[in-house]
């Protein structure tokens, strides 16, 4: 029937994908590849592209200039790869790619073949002349299963995709029967990577079982964890991996409608996601009878608008029906009633785009990735206190040592280890004696902290814990949508102990208090958010508790880093005569001239933010930061009469 | 009392509200595009807005700000024309975010969610705006600016300064080439 037709139909877009690849191969005009996802925008890339078509018109050179995603290497943002297939060299990869570097790359390696080695981050393949980015740890140590094809493929063009392999999954799930394609991924031990790592064929199976017509697939992309960001590299860079994976849910669970649920707070994932989609649909690849077959799927964006916790499924759902996005008491869950009354799988955006891989590849061959219980890849957003901040992804199982140390570099500025907070509002901060926890969903939940969204910050001795599990409790506060009472007055109050302690008004009975009202929020909580919320404390408090009792008996911030337990205060001995380079940059003009043309800082004028301490020339190095202020030796402004008068 | 550039700006959204209202069907389910596409429009919503989407939809006033308030991505009030917004993440935290913000707050004496009264400049707080190793960000406008130092800030205000000069000297200069 329509199967033969499928995979002829599929067989000539194939050729055509391949017939654009060798056409711009054998152009043999060098190729630019810029980063032009959103940190690559951030770090300057449109500046970067506009440089290089100025260059390119000035020489009168004749380049392809292609925007792609991300590679998830943020710390070397703008990065650019240029393929110059006459100059002997293999593509390379430049770090950092300034204006006027990118001027410079014009002028000496694509007119003159010198390829400006002191700015090389490594070559793309393998070959004499340049190391190539594989040998360093940073990519080595990495697994790509998800990401593999994110910052090497033009996202907005379909064809690219199709030739390196892509949507030849759904026209292999399509040969199938649906049953199969579920009892694939039954098999392959697949788990929800939105954060509770539900069975993904475990859900499927419990839709298709509901006979009710009219089933719904959505595709959760309601990344609100302040600190990810993996699920806006993927749809802003490989969104035809997505869709693919989205279509053989579809097929697999018998769904005709699907829906990507994405943040409005990321327009240019908005973006991309609806041209896939129409260019997927021009193709038939999507649409009303998928390559001929009688499947049927109707894709559409839904623009999500800034609620975290409609990260939570029923909380999603209640949105898109127009609502406000509260959680519902579940069962029934969203597989026998969701959306509109109908079946509904709710998946995140890593849990499809893995999908492709599995129908192509086989379950077995995915789980020789990763754990026995957790097989596959985890893909983290590493940021904080590391050399090499970015998206990782990782075999499961790996452990967080390498993941800091051995992928991202470490901690920078000869600094230490303290602590590493996973799992975003919902995880917990764990310290050093953590660091050899395997990294998959049931070694985490064990250890205090969970996957979550796969947000990771590292913190090196700068960070105070008190502080970090009040900034979560703040933003959980703010994002609990009110419905359950534990939730909406619990976490305020928390916040307002926690206020409290890291202003140094904090009493011994208010650790004692946390730990009690964390485990009711807790308990009386309906959805993830709530229960999970007291998280970032109990587990700060549990690892971290001398550093409670600092701000609470001593009245001291240890890491210096609660504003009110702490002063700056200059140095007479270092401060050099004349010198005022931290008057000019104090924004409240604190400083002021004392005995010996040296300075001094008004403490009540001071807001404490730190910029003297950074412009004071090293040479000098005379800002000091103490806790608790006391310790500042104390010199008396001049009187306000005086100063106002000059 | 409100100003009369006010009612102008109203005047303006009611009659765009009235043509862009029959493209929807009268489902709730559209309210939420209903309101995005109003705020992508006019940057706010006013309280007349919000009584016309209920009367579209047939649900009351209350239930329409109610899932107006609810989202974070929805203003009551309008915005500055440059529109400041520190991002809050946990990594803009750890590296100093809220510094950042009350750099701006004391620069244009208010506070974050609010308009500067000459209606030049806003400033909000955003909770990720996804560009976590760059911390700390602020978006100004829909530029992304990467690891903002306090001495920064006081460098986006010159540049606007520059760039409102300039543009006053062409307006100068037009009316002058007349």
């Amino acid at each position: 029937m329509s199967k033969a037709a499928a995979n002829k139909n599929f067989a000539s877009l194939q050729q055509e994908a391949e017939r654009r690849a060798i056409e711009r191969k054998n152009e043999s005009i060098p190729t630019i590849y810029i980063v032009m996802s959103t940190c690559g925008l951030a770090s300057g890339a449109a500046e970067t592209k506009q440089a290089f078509e100025e260059a390119l018109s000035t020489k009168s050179i004749e380049a392809r200039i292609v925007p792609v995603g991300c590679l998830g290497h943020c710390y070397a943002e703008p990065l650019v790869v240029i393929d110059h297939p006459t100059a002997g060299f293999p593509p390379i990869c430049y770090h950092q790619v300034s204006t006027g570097r990118a001027g410079l790359l014009v002028r000496s390696y694509l007119e003159k073949g010198d390829p400006v080695f002191e700015y090389i981050l490594g070559a793309m393949e393998e070959n004499d002349l340049i190391p190539a980015v594989m040998d360093f740890p940073r990519f080595n140590l990495e697994q790509r299963l998800v990401m593999e094809q994110c910052g090497r493929i033009d996202p907005d063009d379909i064809y690219q995709y199709i030739a390196e392999g892509g949507y030849s999954g759904l026209v292999k799930a399509l040969a199938s029967e649906p049953e199969k394609i579920i009892a694939e991924i039954e098999t392959s031990g697949l788990r929800g990577r939105g954060g509770a790592g539900f069975p993904a064929g475990r859900k499927w199976r419990l839709a298709r079982a509901n006979d009710r017509e009219g089933r719904i697939v959505i595709c959760n992309a309601d990344e609100g964890d302040p600190g990810a960001y993996m699920d806006r590299t993927i749809l802003e860079s490989n969104p035809h991996q997505l869709l693919e994976g989205l279509a053989i849910c579809a097929y697999g669970v018998g769904a005709d409608q699907a829906i990507v649920y994405v943040r409005a707070e990321y327009p240019l994932a908005v973006r991309t996601m609806k041209q896939a989609i129409n260019s997927a649909e021009e193709l038939s690849l999507l649409g009303p009878s998928i390559l001929g077959t009688s499947f049927n799927l109707d894709v559409s964006v839904f623009q999500g608008s800034g609620a975290f916790v409609c990260g939570e499924e029923t909380a999603l759902i209640q949105s898109i029906e127009g609502k406000r996005g509260m959680p519902q008491y579940r069962p029934p869950y969203p597989v026998d009633k969701g959306l509109w009354g109908n079946s509904t799988v709710v998946n995140n955006v890593k849990t499809l785009s893995s999908v492709p891989a599995i129908i192509k590849k086989g379950p077995e061959w995915f789980r020789t990735i990763g754990t026995e219980k957790s097989p596959g890849t985890a893909i983290f957003s590493v940021v904080g206190n590391v050399k090499h901040p970015g998206l990782v992804e990782i075999a499961m199982g790996t452990s967080l040592r390498t993941l800091i140390f051995d992928v991202c570099g470490g901690i920078p500025d000869k600094k230490s280890f303290k602590a590493v907070q996973i799992g975003g509002p919902s995880g917990g901060c764990l310290p050093e004696s953590f660091l050899d926890t395997p990294i998959d969903f049931d070694s985490l939940i064990e250890a205090g902290a969970m996957m979550g969204s796969g947000g990771m910050v590292v913190m090196d001795q700068g960070s105070c814990m008190v502080d970090v599990a009040r900034y979560f409790l703040d933003f959980t506060q703010k994002e609990s949508c009110g419905k359950c009472t534990f939730c909406r007055i619990g976490t305020r109050h928390l916040l307002s102990i926690l206020d409290r302690i890291t202003k140094g008004e904090g009493t011994e009975k208010d650790l004692e208090l946390l730990e009690t009202l964390g485990e009711d929020i807790k308990g009386g909580s309906l959805c993830g958010l709530g229960k999970t919320a007291p998280n970032p404390v109990l587990t700060s408090l549990n690892y971290f508790r001398e550093e409670y009792e600092a701000h609470i008996k001593e009245k001291r911030c240890p890491a210096m880093k609660c504003r009110a337990l702490t002063a700056f205060y200059i140095d007479l001995d270092k401060c050099a005569r004349g010198c005022d380079v931290c008057v000019g940059c104090c924004p409240v003009e604190a400083i002021f001239t004392t005995t010996g043309r040296k300075k001094a800082i008004d403490q009540e004028l001071c807001v404490k933010c730190g910029e003297c301490m950074v412009v004071c020339p090293p040479e000098y190095d005379a800002v000091e930061k103490v806790s608790p202020p006391e310790l500042a030796p104390i010199i008396e402004p001049p009187p306000k009469k005086d100063r106002e008068s000059k | 009392m409100i100003a009369p550039e006010l009612d102008a700006e109203e005047g303006a959204m009611v009659e765009d509200i009235t043509a862009i209202l029959p493209q929807f069907n009268k489902t709730r389910a559209n309210l939420i595009p209903i309101l995005q596409s109003i705020q992508e429009n006019h940057s706010y919503l006013a309280t007349v807005a919000i009584e016309m989407v209920a009367d579209h939809l047939s649900i009351s006033p209350s239930e329409v700000y109610g899932v107006a308030t609810f989202y974070n991505q929805f203003r009551l009030h309008p915005p500055g024309r440059h529109q400041i917004k520190v991002c809050l993440g946990t990594a803009c935290h750890v590296a100093g975010g809220d510094i950042i913000l009350e750099n701006f707050e004391r620069k244009l004496g208010i506070k974050d969610g609010q308009t500067t009264p000459d209606r030049e400049y806003s400033v909000e707080r955003v909770a990720c705006v996804g560009c976590c190793a760059l911390a700390p960000v602020a978006v100004i406008d829909d530029a992304v600016e990467a690891h903002v130092q306090p001495s920064r800030v006081e460098g986006i205000f010159v540049q606007f300064q520059v760039e409102r000069e300039r543009q006053e000297r062409e307006n100068m200069e037009g009316e002058a080439g007349e």
